[in-house]
């Protein structure tokens, strides 16, 4: 009856790995991120194998993808913000489509763990930090500093914004891995009320009639929950890059 | 809950290591340990960082490749599908608004033509008319003309009858007049008394008329 919520997070190794003394093992994380890459991949693949001018029903879904995340960064980052789309497209994707495999049971969700989302949200940030300086120069630092306030208080607001940007990878990491940690502990812990009221007998049965709801409508919540995050994160990014492409306020 | 005040897992340890259940109660206490010992020994997986190295290596190795397919091959297919779809379009919509602008020059042909052709019916009805008219004319010009030669010539004979009527009448005249005045004087007047005579005569009765 041990329905432990945390155990679902746990990572064991598959194929053993140690190089150097660290262990890299292949576990059912990394085999859930192959799954991720191989399943979008073949997915996008296929459906825009016959490249129709009047698309069937894949490529119009693969096509969907592609110009909603294309209008998400040309509507927030400008047409010069296009030159990002391969990395916006493929951080969306992979995001979405590991959340989405999470929702299976028995599967591991990538996304849970901090470490993957920190690598993420340090990767926008590397690319937001490391564009806006080449393409701006010494005038990337206008971003800390708005136009039009009054000098009395300039240096806090550029404290302000200093600190909002520093937060930035942090907020961006955590969110994503809250939300989908959070989810899922909770999912697993009404779901385990289930089979615990379900076993106390016939009263115990009617009482686990309201967590089964409950089950049922979180299970729903998640899904909403998988595909909002991965969007935000997206959102989030074409902002961050926004923000590098144009600095001024 | 526990008599001895011990913590739990320090008690189970305990139990463990002797490899002997002390009683039913710790039994069960040691079983609820071990738990919590497993716990302990196993932190909150997402935070063990034992785990990092892999995640990372499998992550980068797994994204990159993630990126550059996507970056290589969908996108750009994706994109050239779509390009190629709005060029299409494009064209059609040309060829439509071409085709269209061809139809309006023949249906504005047409309609030239058309107004042309009703323009010249008008003309030659028109022609037609005034040919027919003058024509008519012409015919009723000819007739009346022969009819007035007609009138002009019956007026003169009537007016040759007629003079040499009245001629007779003079001639008759004189000759009553003649018998008149001989049976009256018994003798016979001289023939130009006579004449002069009904000539007044006449004239009067002309004046009269």
């Amino acid at each position: 009856m041990a329905t432990d919520p945390i155990h679902q997070f746990h990572i064991d190794p598959i194929i053993p790995i140690e190089v150097g003394g660290v262990d890299v093992s292949f576990t059912n994380s990394a085999l859930f991120m192959v799954i991720t890459v191989v399943l979008s991949s073949t997915f996008l693949i296929f459906a825009t194998r016959r490249r129709r001018l009047v698309p069937s029903r894949l490529q119009s879904s693969a096509e969907m993808l592609y110009e909603f995340v294309a209008g998400t960064l040309r509507s927030t980052a400008g047409s010069e913000g296009m030159k990002f789309f391969p990395i916006v497209f493929t951080l969306f994707t992979f995001i979405l489509i590991a959340n989405l495999l999470g929702m299976f049971p028995y599967f591991f969700t990538v996304t849970s763990h901090l470490v993957v989302t920190a690598v993420f949200s340090i990767l926008v940030i590397g690319i937001v930090i490391f564009y806006g300086f080449w393409r701006n120069g010494f005038g990337f630092f206008r971003l800390f500093v708005p136009k039009g306030v009054p000098g009395v208080i300039l240096p806090f607001v550029v404290f302000i914004e200093v600190l909002s940007f520093v937060s930035r990878p942090i907020s961006l990491s955590i969110r994503l891995f809250a939300n989908v940690l959070a989810g899922h502990i909770t999912l697993k812990v009404f779901a385990g009320f289930v089979v615990t009221l379900g076993s106390l007998g016939a009263l115990g049965f009617l009482g686990a009639i309201l967590p089964l709801i409950m089950t049922v409508a979180l299970t729903a919540l998640e899904f909403l929950v998988a595909a909002l995050q991965a969007y935000v994160f997206a959102m989030l990014t074409c902002l961050y890059l926004n923000d590098a492409i144009h600095p001024s306020h | 809950m526990n008599e001895s005040g011990i913590p739990g897992v320090i008690v189970i340890a305990q139990a463990e290591g002797d490899g002997v259940p002390l009683s039913e109660e710790l039994e069960a206490e040691a079983v609820e340990g071990v738990e919590i010992e497993h716990a302990d020994e196993d932190t909150f997986p997402p935070f063990d960082a034992t785990t990092f190295p892999s995640q990372l290596l499998w992550l980068a190795i797994t994204f990159v490749a993630f990126y550059l397919l996507m970056a290589r091959v969908v996108l750009p297919r994706i994109g050239g599908i779509l390009e190629d779809r709005r060029d299409r379009i494009a064209n059609d919509l040309d060829q439509a608004s071409r085709l269209k602008q061809q139809s309006d020059d023949a249906i504005a042909g047409y309609e030239r033509a058309l107004a042309e052709a009703r323009s010249g019916a008008y003309a030659i009805a028109n022609e037609a008319r005034d040919a027919a008219k003058a024509e008519a004319a012409a015919k009723q010009a000819t007739i009346d003309a022969e009819l007035n030669q007609k009138l002009a010539a019956a007026e003169k004979r009537i007016a040759e009858i007629k003079d040499r009527a009245l001629g007779d009448v003079g001639a008759v005249a004189a000759e009553a007049a003649e018998a008149v005045v001989e049976r009256l004087l018994g003798q016979k007047p001289s023939a130009s008394e006579v004449s002069a005579a009904v000539t007044a005569a006449n004239r009067r009765e002309g004046a009269d008329v």
